[in-house]
């Protein structure tokens, strides 16, 4: 750079930028494509290590990382389909996928996505997205994360005490049971009202579509505590309906608020499934609840990363955006 | 800087040639560059505006000097300003101004700080300076041009300002006899449009003479293609997102098949 000056050149032929600069074209903002890269990787690392799709901490890094909360958002459900299609596919070589579930679980899903980008965007009209956003992942991830540390510390005491660990059985029936649309779901064994299954998938949807996560934290428990269903067809089924959400709320989103940035998704995709394929090897030599232990601390240290920013004086009370829909 | 100084020659040239004649000071002013492309390595630019004042022979001897204020208008914009509070431990957006049609880009150039080019009065009148361009805002249904003391109004000027976009230069323009140039920064995220660049001359306190040049900034390559294909197929835009989505996906499951 410093000859090129020296030999009077004008200021446009100088290089000007280092290669490693990318312009995320939807986020505006110069951003250095191997940080975008590094946290794909290292994201997609853990998400394989704990079998999780790991948009509850995509989405957070690249939101302290400057880039918007809206955009953070909205181009990780790009990300999470891209990471949640590459798993399906092997489960589904598995033949690990109970489709009519899946099925169930998306009459409930499209709608509750298309309700979580509506109220997307209309919190973003009136300013208080961002608020919205900090306060869902607060008590979003300090409720899990606690309570997987607990569950985790209990697992590791009773191992250590040498106690058998604890099978949850399949308790006997309860009140879901006595609803009624009852469906049977032959792949997974389960004899189910139709009505859970579909709260269950509007619930994942809305939130998915609001935090840009996929859910599979949240739904896996939910599939095997509230709805029973077996640990054989679980994450497959949960996979499916992560990556058909969350396909929609990318479409959704680019239809309505024009904010997912396909340049950003695609490097955090790229980067998401290589490390996923290794972190899922690294996670096979771990013990689970150790592994559940990490995961939980590391959920509790996002959420309380979020509820500082909420609380802590901002350094500027002001704030200049451009004006969208209603005001 | 050659490339400027012979353009310089040359406008210098042609102006004199074809100036017509003209009772008191002509201001003549051009620009370095009137299209401003910005690509992903744009890192902000400096384009130079210059020019003459040409007193013609009827034109008495001016006792203070010249001034020069340059304002450099970009393109309009409604931008909402919002104030944080306290609410019960955590920070929110309690209250807001929408500004309507605020530039989004505002500098202020001249030769030395305008207090002593102008009274408080005649910048007033003539909108000269940050605190003098009029920046009408909404609280709710009514509009009004909002007090030069009004938070709202001081901490838009504050942000514009410290993301180089609202600027006011005192040392922005300089004089070489009756020659000047001002050079004006384009910080890297500058906004798109139609720029418009007001000369205006001033003695003894008094306009007297003025002057208008336009310049426009746009947007090319890739991103701009991006930008373009998202707004405007919003639908098509995501749907292309999903199949390269996918198509990750896909590609990653056969390149690390074990089975």
């Amino acid at each position: 750079m410093a000859p090129a000056a020296a030999a009077g050149y004008p200021r446009e032929f100088e290089p000007t930028d280092d290669a490693v600069q990318l312009y995320l074209p939807i986020a505006d903002l110069p951003v250095n494509i191997f940080v975008i890269l590094a946290i794909g990787l290292a994201v997609g690392f853990i998400s394989g290590m704990f079998g999780v799709g790991g948009g509850f901490l995509m989405t957070p890094l690249l939101i302290f990382l400057g880039i918007s909360p809206a955009v953070s958002v909205a181009s990780v459900t790009g990300h999470i389909a891209a990471a949640s299609f590459s798993g399906a596919i092997s489960y589904w070589r598995r033949r690990a996928i109970d489709v009519a579930l899946v099925c169930m679980l998306l009459a409930g899903g499209i709608i509750g996505t298309a309700f979580g980008v509506w109220l997307f965007t209309t919190l973003r009209a009136i300013g208080q997205l961002d608020l919205t956003i900090g306060i869902s992942y607060v008590l979003l991830l300090g409720i899990v994360g606690t309570l997987m540390v607990i569950e985790s510390v209990r697992a590791i005491i009773r191992s250590r005490q040498g106690k058998p660990v604890e099978l949850r059985r399949p308790g006997s029936h309860t009140w879901f049971h006595g609803l009624p649309f009852k469906l049977r779901f032959k792949r997974s064994r389960i004899y189910v009202s139709a009505i859970p299954v579909w709260v269950i998938g509007f619930v994942i949807g809305f939130v998915g579509a609001v935090m840009g996560i996929g859910g599979g934290f949240l739904l896996v428990p939910m599939l095997i505590y509230l709805l029973r269903v077996p640990t054989a067809t679980v994450i497959g089924t949960s996979m499916v309906l992560t990556l058909v959400t969350m396909a929609s709320a990318t479409v959704m989103h680019s239809a309505t608020n024009h904010l997912v940035d396909a340049v950003l998704a695609l490097i955090l995709m790229v980067g998401g499934v290589t490390g996923a394929q290794f972190g899922a090897r690294a996670g096979q030599k771990m013990r689970g609840e150790r592994l559940r232990f990490l995961l939980g601390l590391l959920v509790l240290a996002v959420g309380i990363r979020f509820a500082f920013d909420l609380v802590l004086p901002p350094a500027n009370l002001y704030s200049v955006r451009p004006a969208e829909g209603g005001l | 800087m050659r490339r400027f100084s012979l353009a310089l020659a040359a406008a210098i040239t042609a102006l004199a040639a074809s100036a017509p004649p003209a009772a008191g000071e002509r201001l003549i002013a051009s620009l370095s560059n009137h299209r401003v492309m910005v690509t992903s390595s744009f890192t902000g630019d400096e384009l130079v505006l210059f020019g003459t004042i040409e007193p013609d022979a009827a034109t008495v001897q001016r006792r203070g000097g010249y001034d020069i204020v340059v304002t450099v208008t970009g393109p309009r914009q409604t931008l909402v300003t919002f104030r944080k509070e306290r609410v019960l431990g955590i920070w929110v957006n309690v209250d807001y101004r929408v500004f309507e049609n605020a530039p989004a880009y505002l500098v202020v150039l001249s030769n030395r700080p305008l207090e002593a080019i102008a009274n408080g009065e005649t910048l007033r009148r003539l909108q000269v300076g940050l605190n003098n361009i009029p920046l009408p805002q909404r609280a709710s249904v009514n509009i009004a041009d909002s007090a030069s003391d009004d938070p709202f109004r001081q901490a838009f000027l504050r942000i514009k300002g410290a993301q180089d976009l609202y600027r006011e230069v005192t040392t922005g323009v300089t004089f070489i006899g009756r020659l000047y140039r001002a050079p004006i920064p384009l910080p890297a995220d500058v906004p798109v449009g139609d720029y418009e660049v007001d000369v205006k001359l001033f003695a003894d306190g008094a306009l007297i003479a003025r002057t208008t040049t336009a310049l426009e900034v746009y947007k090319a390559g890739f991103e701009q293609v991006v930008v373009s294909f998202a707004n405007n197929h919003g639908i098509l835009y995501g749907l292309a997102t999903v199949m390269m989505a996918l198509a990750t996906g896909w590609f990653a499951s056969v390149v690390f098949r074990r089975d």
